[in-house]
């Protein structure tokens, strides 16, 4: 076994970890972190996604041991004041709000993914989006709306009301994509 | 699946790095980003005795100049390369390959040292060390040595890293001014491997092609360098049709594999038509 000390949305840990630890399972298994999920197992559906040390990696992919000493944000430190009690994040509202998910299974990674690639590009193109989270797969929504809301998202993020700069607001959301979202829309 | 067990050891320098791989028993493998060990040993495809983390070895980060080369540390990461001013202005052809590297996750992990050492034949960054002429600095017991990129790459998934060496930096000339470079990648779906893929480095001296440097991804068991179009484009006119003839010769002595993506055949059509590509970008055409 080996020592380690994370902070752990927010909170500090000191726990005893064998080296082969995923760092997922970590999370999960040992700290009850179970909004990081599991997805493929082979680095590739990014569902797994967390911050570690601010920089978004696949903890499916990370030794428990390699975070040893960092700081990792998970989907369940990023509401509000990182209680999980708090308000939305813009980017999990926009993800609500424009209909980003289906099954949902993606969703933490997607967020994550997400916040990564505003942090770096706050007003991402279409496109650009894209690529950012070409690390993370959706088998149910085709991406389209999850695009929108990463959109949407950055938007209310850079501080405007989400209107400008071609961006699509709520009331534009692909109904053919998603038809049962209409009566909210 | 999770990893079969194994020792650990996080050494904080590049001596006590070979300490642990000299004294890590039968079996070490040395951890970098772990962007392709981690799912190896889950797959436990390797399981490694020991696993030497070098995560912690700061001596091995970064990117320095050093007079007519730019260095870069075995353990910089592929985020870290994308954002380094050196790069961008010496090494363009570094910056634009590792951009396809996989996605943004396994950039901010995996390490340019990582995916030389690992020899992936369709691994993005070892055909455009070869096309650079990098030179591979790795240290051992026996001291400290240099090899050049035509003799670092020996077959698949094996380098000219001994049991028991650590590859430390990659030198990479300076290339600015005349220089033009691009990589040509295809591939089918996002953060997928080359099927195959193109490095092109073109030197223009009045209107003509002075110098052509063409490594080669996923063209067989190594990356290769396209010797004939090289020599082809060497004081030819830097013209879409001189490329193009000189591009028709870019599969000649490689031998590429077959699999679901390609049959070996299509590799190498594809090897002629992103040879093209990548020349005529270089080039400004």
């Amino acid at each position: 076994m080996t020592r380690i000390s994370v902070r752990v949305d927010g909170a500090s840990y000191d726990d005893d970890v064998e080296p082969r630890t995923l760092l997922v399972h970590y999370l999960r298994e040992q700290l009850g972190k179970v909004g990081t999920v599991v997805g493929c197992d082979t680095s590739n559906c990014g569902a797994c996604t967390v911050h570690l040390d601010g920089e978004a990696v696949k903890s499916c992919t990370v030794l428990a041991v390699q975070a040893d000493g960092a700081e990792v944000t998970t989907i369940e430190g990023v509401a509000g004041d990182g209680s999980g009690n708090g308000q939305l994040h813009p980017m999990q509202k926009a993800f609500h709000e424009m209909h980003g998910l289906q099954c949902g299974y993606c969703t933490p990674g997607m967020i994550m993914a997400s916040l990564d690639l505003v942090k770096e590009n706050p007003d991402p193109s279409e496109d650009e989006v894209r690529e950012g989270i070409e690390g993370n797969l959706c088998r149910c929504t085709g991406y389209q709306n999850i695009v929108r809301a990463v959109q949407q998202a950055a938007a209310e993020m850079r501080g405007s009301d989400g209107n400008g700069n071609g961006h699509v607001a709520p009331a534009e959301v692909d109904t053919a994509a998603a038809p049962h979202v209409v009566g909210q829309a | 699946m999770i990893p079969a067990p194994f020792a650990y050891a996080r050494p904080t320098t590049v001596d006590e790095a070979l300490q642990a791989i000299a004294e890590g028993g039968e079996d070490v493998k040395v951890l970098a980003g772990g962007q392709s060990l981690i799912p190896v040993m889950r797959l436990r495809l390797a399981a490694p005795e020991t696993v030497v983390d070098l995560g912690r070895v700061a001596e091995l980060r970064g990117v320095r100049e050093e007079d007519d080369a730019i260095v870069v540390g075995a353990m910089t990461t592929h985020a870290d390369v994308l954002a380094d001013p050196l790069i961008r202005q010496y090494a363009p052809l570094v910056a634009e390959a590792t951009a396809t590297v996989a996605d943004r996750q396994v950039r901010h992990r995996g390490t340019f040292g990582g995916a030389l050492v690992h020899a992936d034949p369709a691994g993005d960054l070892p055909a455009v060390a070869l096309a650079l002429d990098a030179e591979f600095v790795i240290v051992g017991p026996g001291g400290r040595r240099t090899v050049g990129a035509s003799e670092f790459f020996v077959d698949y998934l094996t380098t000219a890293v001994q049991e028991g060496e650590l590859l430390v930096e990659v030198r990479l000339p300076k290339l600015a001014g005349s220089w033009g470079m691009h990589y040509e990648k295809f591939n089918r779906v996002a953060q997928a491997w080359s099927i195959v893929a193109v490095a092109a480095a073109v030197r223009r001296e009045d209107g003509r092609i002075a110098e052509a440097r063409i490594g080669l991804t996923n063209m067989g068991p190594t990356p290769l360098r396209a010797r004939q179009v090289e020599e082809a484009l060497a004081g030819a006119e830097a013209t879409a049709d001189a490329v193009a003839a000189a591009s028709q010769h870019a599969a000649v002595g490689t031998d590429p594999s077959s699999d679901l993506n390609a049959q070996a055949d299509y590799r190498q059509h594809l090897a002629t038509v992103l040879t093209r590509r990548a020349v005529s970008t270089a080039a400004g055409l």
